[in-house]
């Protein structure tokens, strides 16, 4: 699994990368209750726009932390949308890409790394 | 460059409690606490919740001069602040708080304010006041000018001012200020704990029964403390408390009304007195007039989203046709409804309950329904003529 600054993490299976949000993330973000994700089919680039999250105060946007297509949405959040908050790096995944370059995955964080970037904040 | 934040007498006890704080009205304040919005909000509906309102701006306007006629001197303290409000101040009861609107000379809200006459015949020619943190200076400048020489308007802001609101509040209040139990819903008095002079009121601002008690500094914590002590109440913070008011369909000044806003425009059409409406005798009143009689551009409506994501201030609101028609002016989710809400200006044709319209959230738009406010009943606890006993 790979980290970014921006909290979000990707696990690669191939060349399909499942996108979510740390549990430090979910946190901070408070109770979510709304989650809008991007239908299959879309494409991205890195920092593009990729879904946005909303609490009771406020809605958060996610940027695509690598570049490719949306091949599939955890339609599950839009009816149970406190997944995020119970199970950020599991069952509450958002988006499944295929990776343009997998390359891209290399400038991330591993996990020893992020945890060392949680600590500086 | 921006001003140093102000703070509260409870600040100290926001950050021990694990509060996050933010900027609000000028003042550093808790936005949440650890259990979080959602859990903040519903704890207050189902119990008592307590709020620091500390940031906001009571003050008491006095006259320099009493007769010692008790009603001869609230009839001449009201008459300074009338011409600057639509409400009847004169013809409050003694011990009655009233919600009343400051007013520009085009009849443009300048601020939302409370205005209450002391209970106690020794004490009239006194006027308790509290309006907003974020207008504050410029509300006490305009009631002292317009007072002159002949009152003088005391800012009580230093102390700690304390909101206990929900279905238990009252229970939770009356075992350490018996009087509460005595007061209605809008009312309020002055009252005596541990040597101190306390203001209690029976108000609030969450639709929910409850209570803002006015407190020296110097006990301001210990008092907090000892609400936080009964198990019923926990701190709320204030995303909870714009949550609840949203519910309760209550607008929030600088959001949902502001300078260009008209009392009708804003739906506040019960705070404008009869009295003063056929007088004519306060700022705007002719617009007012105007605006009764049909000349109504906009007007301040609840909406219920009835699919997609929450449409929050700045959402531009369409007709069915998808011409746009109007904006949100504050929204979220609403906790008790788990359903997202609005409230937002639309032309007065499309105002009714049940008019199908849309909102525009990140170019996509969603169907809404106007509904009639508050989306919460409120629960507030009026005395006035109960017979059921």
């Amino acid at each position: 699994m790979r980290f970014t600054k921006d909290h979000e993490w990707i696990s690669l299976d191939g060349d399909i990368a499942t996108v979510g949000v740390t549990a430090y993330a979910a946190d901070q973000l408070g109770d979510v209750v709304f989650v809008e994700l991007p239908d299959a089919g879309k494409t991205v680039a890195v920092s593009d726009g990729l879904a946005v999250v909303e609490s009771v105060k406020a809605a958060s946007d996610v940027y695509a932390p690598v570049a490719g297509e949306v091949v599939e949405a955890n339609a599950a959040l839009s009816d149970t949308p406190e997944t995020v908050n119970q199970d950020p790096e599991g069952a509450g995944w958002f988006v499944k890409l295929k990776l343009s370059d997998p390359s891209q995955l290399d400038a991330l964080m591993d996990r020893a790394a992020y945890e060392t970037y949680l600590g500086t904040l | 460059m921006s001003e140093p934040l102000l703070t509260t007498p409870l600040h100290a006890a926001h950050i021990a409690a694990g509060a996050r704080m933010v900027p609000f009205g000028g003042y550093d304040m808790p936005v949440q606490y650890r259990d979080g919005v959602l859990k903040e909000h519903l704890w207050t509906r189902e119990h008592a919740g307590a709020f620091d309102v500390s940031h906001m701006g009571p003050a008491f306007l006095i006259l320099n001069h009493k007769t010692g006629d008790g009603e001869a001197d609230h009839r001449a303290v009201s008459a300074l602040i009338e011409p600057l409000v639509c409400g009847d101040i004169a013809g409050l009861k003694p011990g009655q708080l009233r919600y009343t609107l400051l007013l520009n000379d085009q009849g443009g809200m300048i601020d939302d304010l409370m205005i209450g006459r002391p209970l106690r015949a020794d004490r009239q020619g006194m006027l308790y006041i509290v309006v907003n943190a974020g207008t504050k200076v410029g509300d006490f400048a305009l009631i002292q000018t317009a007072a002159g020489d002949k009152a003088a308007l005391n800012r009580a802001d230093d102390r700690g001012l304390i909101a206990l609101q929900g279905p238990e509040a009252a229970s939770v209040m009356s075992a350490i200020l018996p009087e509460a139990a005595e007061l209605g819903f809008m009312q309020f008095r002055r009252v005596e704990h541990r040597g101190y002079g306390l203001v209690l009121a029976r108000c609030g601002y969450t639709g929910e029964d409850g209570f803002e008690v006015l407190v020296p500094p110097e006990i301001a914590d210990t008092f907090w403390n000892r609400l936080l002590a009964d198990e019923r109440v926990r701190p709320i913070g204030l995303g909870a408390r714009d949550s609840l008011r949203l519910e309760a369909g209550l607008p929030l000044y600088g959001h949902d009304a502001d300078e260009t806003v008209s009392p009708l425009q804003a739906n506040l059409g019960f705070a404008i007195s009869k009295r003063r409406l056929a007088a004519q005798d306060f700022p705007g009143a002719a617009r007012a007039a105007a605006e009764k009689a049909g000349a109504l551009m906009r007007v301040r409506v609840g909406l219920k989203v009835l699919q997609g994501a929450p449409a929050r201030e700045g959402a531009q609101i369409a007709d069915s046709g998808g011409a746009v028609i109007g904006v949100v002016t504050s929204g979220g989710f609403a906790p008790s409804l788990s359903a997202p809400i609005a409230m937002g200006f639309v032309p007065p044709a499309l105002s009714n309950p049940g008019t199908a319209l849309q909102v525009l959230v990140r170019g996509k738009a969603q169907p809404a329904e106007v509904v009639a406010l508050p989306f919460v009943p409120h629960r507030y606890a009026r005395k006035t003529q109960d017979r059921k006993g």
